[in-house]
């Protein structure tokens, strides 16, 4: 039976578990270990890890995050934040992690992807991207900074997403859609989507990114940003076409349990493990 | 102690870690007499059967793991560590496996739109009455990785099956040679307790 996975995801700065609303504001509250065996306990498919500030200031703190899971931590998780190199795949996946997640420096070097899925397998390198819609007079980034010519542009997809860099911070004006096709291209094992316009508003998943970013790939996407109650589960499921559904700080600060998602997905018909 | 078998086989730090939790004493060696010594054996694995294969003999590792399992040491082979206990695989046309048990290693269709490698949870359909399983009932579900699976030639020997298109079988117990498909170091509580009725076998 293939089940659709529900996943807590973990911001983590300096050891500890933050939450981002709209990116800004962070508030410290917990040890990511802990919350991430709660979560196991709650019925968690896998626990996502995001250093979220690495990337923009260049930490390798993900490392130590990962060996510190691996001991506590007996389902799948996922690390993620200032990945650059094929050897910093490896230090994460040698401490017991299950996937790395890359986002800025795989728009920077796309070849990390194929490195790391040569090196490694797909199964274990997932490409995160930060999405925002383009407004109708969208003209593309303040500045160029794409890295070369054959990245697909989304100036003239009027409607469309563009990726931003940095943890949400620079606009690359590269098309979404169009490069999460290249990410699987290049041997990503799965894509984490999230919608930038709808991380923290608790509104809902932007149904219409994932649905558009879903459709067009064959491997798993897992919706994020935006998730706020049991029927926006649900419907990023059936009209997000999404494969796995996460949240942060929505679990984070019980608003919602796993368990109780997953018996609501499952009165609608989605197969989850419970 | 619990010897696990250390031939570059992908990422065990999972299994270890697992251990530690149930407070088993283990050692990760290629020594052949720590391995011949040992109370128990697990043969982990991920990646390709030919190139398993090739390193358990460029490291020698072969025929000690003959001469416990002859003796009737509890051994238990995880993933694709399960895949190289039968005979051949469609993965590595051509090479000999460990033959501990009959059988060959087949590759999903993908029928049905499946994805392949089966990556996530599936739930099991167990046959009561096994020393591995004890205490896990069908329904329960595990993590797996994969896109090849056990066709065991003597159904007697297979003690838990789940479907992906085609029935797999994922755990295996013939006297005390036990194998599992999936990675109980990452399938929460239920893994737990089988890689804990393995260590007190």
């Amino acid at each position: 039976m293939h089940t659709i996975r529900v996943i807590p995801c973990l911001d983590v700065d300096n050891g500890r578990v933050v939450k981002g609303v709209n990116f800004v504001d962070l508030v410290d509250a917990g040890d990511p270990v802990e919350i991430a065996a709660a979560y196991d306990m709650e019925g968690a498919d896998e626990v996502v890890f995001l250093d979220i500030t690495a990337s923009s200031d260049g930490r390798k703190t993900a490392v130590e995050l990962a060996r510190a899971v691996a001991a506590k931590l007996f389902i799948p998780f996922t690390v993620g934040g200032g990945i650059r190199t094929v050897e910093d795949f490896r230090n994460i996946l040698r401490e017991g992690a299950d996937k790395v997640a890359v986002n800025s420096a795989a728009i920077r070097n796309p070849d990390l992807i194929s490195e790391a899925a040569a090196k490694f397998g797909s199964q274990c390198v997932v490409v995160a991207i930060d999405a925002r819609r383009c407004e109708a007079d969208y003209k593309g980034p303040a500045e160029d900074i794409a890295p070369d010519n054959n990245t697909p542009r989304a100036a003239d997809t009027k409607g469309g997403w563009t990726i931003y860099l940095n943890g949400g911070r620079v606009d690359t004006g590269i098309d979404a859609v169009e490069w999460a096709k290249a990410a699987e291209r290049l041997g990503a094992g799965e894509i984490l989507l999230t919608s930038m316009d709808k991380d923290g508003t608790k509104s809902g998943f932007d149904n219409e990114l994932t649905r558009a970013v879903a459709d067009s790939v064959g491997i798993p996407v897992i919706a994020s940003g935006g998730a706020g109650s049991l029927e926006h589960f649900a419907s990023g499921v059936k009209e997000g076409h999404a494969d796995a559904v996460l949240a942060a700080s929505l679990f984070h600060f019980k608003e919602l349990e796993i368990n109780e998602v997953k018996r609501y997905m499952q009165s609608e018909g989605i197969e989850v493990r419970l | 102690m619990i010897a696990i078998i250390d031939y570059d086989a992908g990422n065990i730090r999972s299994v270890e870690k697992a251990l530690e939790s149930l407070g088993a004493e283990y050692r990760l060696t290629r020594d052949c007499a720590e391995i011949a010594g040992a109370d128990k054996v697990i043969l982990p694995g991920v990646g390709a059967f030919g190139d398993a294969m090739k390193r358990l003999n460029e490291y020698g590792l072969v025929d000690v793991i003959h001469r416990v399992v002859d003796r009737g040491t509890p051994f238990l082979g995880i993933c694709l560590g399960l895949q190289v206990m039968f005979e051949r695989s469609e993965e590595s046309p051509g090479v000999k496996g460990l033959s501990l048990l009959p059988g060959e290693v087949v590759r999903f269709s993908g029928s049905d739109g499946l994805k392949v490698p089966q990556i996530g949870w599936n739930s099991l359909s167990v046959k009561s009455g096994s020393r591995l399983l004890k205490g896990v009932y069908s329904g329960s579900f595990v993590y797996f990785v994969h896109s090849y699976y056990v066709n065991a030639a003597d159904k007697n020997d297979v003690i838990a099956t789940a479907t992906y298109g085609e029935t797999a079988d994922v755990a295996v117990e013939h006297g005390n040679l036990f194998g599992c498909q999936f990675h109980p170091e990452k399938s929460s509580c239920i893994g737990i307790k089988i890689l804990n009725n393995f260590v007190n076998l």
